[in-house]
């Protein structure tokens, strides 16, 4: 199974009226975007103009913070953490290609707070896929997934974006 | 096993940090790129990650140093480690056996990481052969053998202000004799193909098989620094004056000290560097020392960042290479 480009674009147009809604009804103004590496950057840029966001972007790159540490060692991705702003006090729409287990998730709020104390953080992510290992959910979605545990969803891009379910093995 | 291969596992990844001398490419800017990512740690509002929590460092100094065995500490901290400092004596006559002692009862106390300074040359990596196969040693200077961190966060400071190595003249000036910096320098500088290394300094303090190395020796100051890059001044070992290697301090300043006059002629935008702690008006004028050219504090800063890549990436490597293949 593949997505091509002008889904994904679609599914993003998605996530853009389900962050408006929800920036609405919970009267967050004012937002801060923050993807996570790679594929998250890629989507949180996109959603960031769409939802005409002045701030820039920001980057976290988790590798310093994942949980596998002491079983697989250093993560070889080691483009550094960028967030070009205070998280005080500010609402935060933290943006994943992918959330599965969770733990992604788990260790970049834990880097977040290693800034600042943000009002709020809501996520968002452009593929929901079944496996969480821990209670985390998504407030934004373009799409949910049921897949196996062996297969996985890859995101490509940034231009153009593809997303790709491979089976491991 | 040699002295060059115990530093890397059967998979070439880094085991222990012992010295720069044989260590590819791939290896110096591996961490050179994850310090980069370290860099930012210190201007967060928590200054540490979480890499090494439940880990125990110890600083284990044979000889005094305040500088380096801070920022050794300061590493570990920020890399959320605990972190115990012993200052060892080595009056002792029994040297070896004492040491293996103080190696057992560390082991005892479940330490995972000793970062080792010694007067000794090889001390590290005696150490290094010693300890449990879990456990990481980084070498934090031994004689006059090699000080691989200061090499490597020089290397970090250079190429944050020179991206491009290959194109760059480096002069190390001084001591090169009694110097580790420099030899963990000029492996370092070699394998990433620096356009030229330089010694200058006077006979009595560079070696005579120092060419050997890959390096153009200058006895007169003026010419080794011409149209030069980078300048890396070495520290005058204070207590080398009283072997009669050199007549004296002034005579020295006058022949080798960098001024502003000396760098005029190295290319107009060279760094300046010292590993520190700094002789001011002795291998360097405070004019210099304290002017726009100079970035030894840069370097002090970057020494954290560069040693707790080190300390990550080594302590990565405790895990079972199949296990990595994720």
């Amino acid at each position: 199974m593949k997505l091509e480009h002008t889904e994904i674009e679609r599914l993003i147009e998605d996530m853009q009226d389900q962050a408006e809604r929800l920036l609405r009804s919970t009267a967050r103004g004012d937002p801060l975007v923050i993807g996570i590496h790679t594929g998250g950057v890629w989507i949180a840029d996109r959603l960031r103009r769409a939802l005409h966001i002045d701030s820039p972007l920001g980057e976290l790159n988790i590798a310093f913070y994942r949980d596998d540490f002491s079983r697989i060692g250093l993560h070889p991705q080691v483009v550094p953490s960028r967030l070009p702003f205070a998280v005080d006090d500010r609402h935060l729409i933290l943006v994943d290609d992918v959330l599965y287990t969770g733990r992604t998730i788990r260790a970049a709020m834990n880097e977040i707070f290693d800034y600042g104390r943000p009002a709020s953080i809501c996520l968002a992510v452009l593929i929901d896929r079944s496996g969480r290992e821990l209670p985390i959910q998504a407030d934004i979605v373009g799409r949910r997934l049921e897949l196996e545990p062996d297969e996985h969803a890859k995101l490509t891009g940034p231009e153009p974006l593809a997303l790709v379910i491979k089976q491991s093995g | 096993m040699t002295a060059r291969d115990i530093q890397l596992d059967q998979n070439g990844r880094l085991r222990h940090f012992l010295t720069t001398e044989g260590l590819s490419q791939q290896h110096l800017y591996e961490i050179l790129d994850y310090a980069e990512s370290f860099v930012g740690v210190a201007d967060r509002a928590v200054k540490k990650v979480p890499l090494l929590r439940g880990k125990t460092v110890v600083n284990l100094f044979f000889e005094p140093s305040t500088r380096t065995r801070t920022t050794f500490e300061l590493a570990a901290k920020r890399l959320s480690a605990d972190v115990l400092n012993l200052d060892v004596s080595t009056s002792s006559a029994t040297k070896g056996e004492s040491l293996q002692d103080t190696l057992r009862t560390l082991e005892a106390m479940h330490c995972d990481m000793f970062v080792v300074r010694h007067a000794n040359s090889g001390a590290a990596h005696f150490i290094a052969r010693q300890v449990a196969p879990h456990v990481r040693v980084i070498n934090g200077g031994d004689g006059r053998h090699a000080h691989p961190t200061q090499a490597l966060l020089d290397l970090f400071t250079i190429r944050r202000h020179k991206p491009d190595i290959a194109s760059l003249r480096v002069a190390i000036v001084g001591d090169v004799a009694h110097s580790r910096v420099a030899r963990s320098e000029i492996h370092a500088l070699n394998t990433l193909g620096a356009r030229e290394v330089r010694v200058v300094g006077p006979r009595t303090l560079i070696p005579s098989e120092i060419e050997a190395m890959g390096v153009r020796v200058f006895h007169d100051v003026s010419q080794g620094l011409a149209d030069v890059d980078v300048i890396i001044m070495l520290r005058l070992q204070r207590e080398r004056m009283r072997s009669a290697l050199l007549p004296s301090e002034h005579e020295y300043f006058h022949c080798y000290g960098l001024t502003q006059k000396r760098l005029r002629v190295a290319r107009p935008d060279a760094i300046v560097m010292h590993p520190g702690p700094i002789n001011r008006g002795v291998e360097i004028d405070s004019e210099v020392a304290d002017g726009e050219r100079s970035v030894i504090l840069q370097q002090v800063s970057h020494g954290i960042a560069v040693r707790m890549a080190i300390m990550a990436l080594i302590m990565g490597s405790v895990v079972p290479a199949s296990a990595a293949e994720d």
